[in-house]
């Protein structure tokens, strides 16, 4: 009985842990995507018109085709990471 | 054989082939009819998702509204994708790992509250009508092409074949479907897009030919795009002209937007595993990003295409292509066929038997225009949605490809009414119906009702798709601002926060009332022409347009939620477990039925 509290009360524990650690993630991925649409594709074009790109510049290429690429990459890093997360915290599915 | 015939072959095979697999694979129960039984791969999902994604917003609407307007317009690209990377990392395996059917199933148990349930249920509707509206516009430009009838006769039409096409199968017939159609849309977008990339810079990846070196000239075909607009006094095409607030705004809507919208979220439900979800988010961009990729450079070729069709002779010094020569050459056969849906037209205002295409709005070529007798531009409508459609015509490519795009229009919109009617009907007879108004209502009887539904929303869409409020992708950017106001903050909340029940349905409210508003006084009331107070060119507050608001839609919902849920009591204990538990993937069996 008092190992079953244990137990239960370190589960939770470890939940905790792998709910903040999923958080961070999210938080970093979330960073890199603003940073590449709103910030390269929008904002900061004026300061990135200096590195052409075939016919017109970086910030262009960012809006038309770089932030697509990037989103990709990251949906693809956050689904890799988290399914090995799942795994160190042992609260993957059966 | 003649292009009618080829056009009508090409659609007619792409439609037996989809009827084919809907009765193959008929939904039998309603768990198959809403989320196909959970027995789909995550590639597969991705692939439907896609489909049902890419409506006609993307496939037919999109490029023309990047060719005409150029850099200011890549909003629609970042914005339709950056969408996937909010639905994989704050709701999909959450989501999943919940285990219902509807979005508004999460949102009524999670906020522990009938009352959030139907407001969730309003929301849906609104935003999924509007969206419908978005591809019944589409819908009557394709069939009015391909049938060579007027739109508002190719809409009526279309709406015709929608309805019978959504009332055949649920989800699982859709799902099969739907990996067909993105097949026939992807190879309909991308293949004349390589024919004319290839064309104009010898590179067969359309993507990359867009940053290449223009064949004809060995300058850039961007800085000759540039040069070609701006001598004929249109802004140049990389440029940044537009409000850069208002670019900020609209992108962020139509990203939050796209991770609030139920027929996508729905197919979350429909993967094996909380893992795969997460997967299946990211292979459905890939198969979406290989439409979007190909977009801007279809765009900008097509511009280049048509720039230099009206000007034949090397710009402005060569003289205007003339009235004889659209009459005659066949190479400007594709005009006259366009005229006849009535979404393109020519007129020579000052009678010198030549078509001067030009930006009569600019000062400096106003002067241009008086030093040689023009009276204005005489390229007088060019609608932005004929553009993706009369592309492969206007390149001159083969018969066949011409009728390959005309199924790929279709195939895309098509598809997503499909999804979105069905979105509409669950959440009627599944949530409104069986969840609040009659439990003890009968398989056969939701499922009867689930038909009425959709019956209900088509003929709305339709005549309001008569007089639509925008473009095709304009309009449904409209409906992405109401999702993006309403159900994502929500769902965020549910999942994140402990906001509880008042917060969430006080801000699910607010945020779909202002929204709504400000796209009402905007487009009219309930989008009827003539009703409406103010214009996106000048808008109610600074420079946010209509299409813009569903970003500030969506701060006012969060405000709201939390300012009333903090002075109201905490969440129930059993909810906060049900919220640990969502934040887990340990445990999630297969979806539970109410």
């Amino acid at each position: 009985m008092a190992d079953q509290t244990t137990h239960a009360a370190h589960t939770a524990k470890a939940d905790k842990g792998y709910w903040a650690a999923n958080v961070r993630i999210i938080l970093v991925s979330l960073v890199i995507w603003a940073v590449v649409s709103f910030g390269f594709g929008i904002l900061l074009r004026p300061a990135l018109s200096g590195i052409r790109v075939g016919g017109s510049d970086l910030g262009f290429w960012f809006a038309q085709q770089g932030s697509i690429l990037v989103f990709l990459g990251l949906i693809f890093f956050y689904a890799f990471r988290m399914n090995k997360l799942d795994r160190e915290f042992g609260v993957e599915e059966e | 054989m003649d292009q009618f015939t080829i056009n009508l072959a090409f659609v007619g095979a792409s439609f037996a082939l989809y009827i084919g697999i809907a009765i193959w694979a008929r939904a039998g129960s309603t768990s198959e009819f809403y989320a196909a039984g959970r027995g789909v791969h995550p590639v597969t999902n991705g692939m439907a998702t896609a489909a049902d994604w890419m409506s006609a917003a993307s496939f037919i609407s999109m490029a023309g509204l990047i060719a005409f307007t150029g850099y200011d317009n890549s909003t629609f690209l970042m914005g339709w994708t950056g969408g996937y990377v909010l639905l994989a990392l704050l709701l999909a395996p959450y989501l999943r790992k919940f285990g219902k059917f509807t979005v508004s199933e999460f949102i009524g148990d999670r906020f522990y509250s009938p009352t959030a349930r139907i407001v969730a249920v309003i929301c849906l509707i609104v935003a999924s009508t509007t969206y419908v509206i978005g591809q019944m516009t589409g819908v009557g430009v394709a069939f009015g092409r391909f049938l060579e009838v007027s739109n508002t006769t190719g809409l009526l039409i279309g709406a015709c074949v929608v309805f019978a096409y959504a009332v055949f199968g649920g989800m699982k017939g859709v799902t099969y479907t739907q990996v067909a159609q993105y097949c026939v849309l992807i190879m309909a977008y991308t293949i004349p897009a390589i024919f004319i990339s290839l064309q104009l810079t010898g590179n067969p990846i359309p993507a990359l030919g867009l940053f290449g070196d223009h064949a004809a000239s060995g300058e850039p075909l961007l800085a000759k795009l540039d040069a070609i607009v701006r001598e004929l006094g249109f802004n140049e095409y990389t440029a940044h002209h537009s409000d850069t607030f208002n670019m900020v705004l609209f992108t962020l809507s139509l990203m939050i937007g796209t991770a609030g919208l139920p027929h996508v979220i729905m197919r979350f439900f429909t993967v094996p595993r909380v893992a795969d979800a997460r997967w299946s988010a990211g292979w459905a961009l890939v198969f979406i990003a290989l439409l979007y990729l190909t977009a801007p450079a279809v765009g900008a070729m097509a511009r280049l295409n048509i720039t230099e069709m009206m000007w034949p002779n090397g710009g402005i010094d060569g003289g205007a292509v003339t009235v004889q020569q659209i009459e005659n050459d066949p190479q400007y056969d594709w005009m006259a066929t366009w005229q006849k849906t009535g979404l393109l037209a020519w007129e020579d205002k000052n009678g010198d038997g030549a078509i001067q295409y030009y930006n009569d709005k600019n000062a400096d070529l106003q002067a241009v225009a008086e030093a040689n007798g023009w009276v204005g531009n005489e390229l007088t409508k060019f609608n932005r949605d004929i553009l993706v459609l009369a592309n492969p015509e206007i390149a001159n490519l083969p018969g066949w490809v011409i009728g390959l795009v005309a199924a790929g229009g279709l195939a895309a919109a098509l598809s997503t009414a499909a999804g979105l009617l069905l979105a509409i009907s669950s959440a009627v007879s599944h949530d409104l119906i069986k969840g609040s108004i009659n439990p003890q209502i009968s398989e056969k009887g939701e499922l009867l009702s689930a038909r009425i539904a959709m019956a209900v929303a088509i003929a709305v869409a339709t005549y309001l798709g008569l007089n639509p409020p925008g473009f095709a992708a304009q309009t449904v950017a409209l409906a992405f601002g109401l999702a993006a106001a309403s159900i994502f903050p929500a769902l965020m909340m549910g999942i994140f926060t402990k906001v509880n029940n008042k917060g969430a349905v006080a801000g699910m409210l607010a945020g779909l009332i202002v929204t709504l508003v400000y796209i009402f006084l905007h487009k009219g009331w309930l989008f009827i022409p003539g009703t409406n107070s103010f214009t996106d060119a000048d808008p109610l507050l600074g420079t946010v347009k209509s299409t813009s608001f569903g970003a500030i839609g969506a701060i006012v919902n969060f405000a709201v939620a939390f300012i009333v849920s903090k002075s109201s009591e905490a969440i129930p204990a059993e909810i906060e477990e049900l919220v640990e538990s969502v934040r887990i993937p340990r445990g999630a069996g297969a979806a539970q039925d109410h």
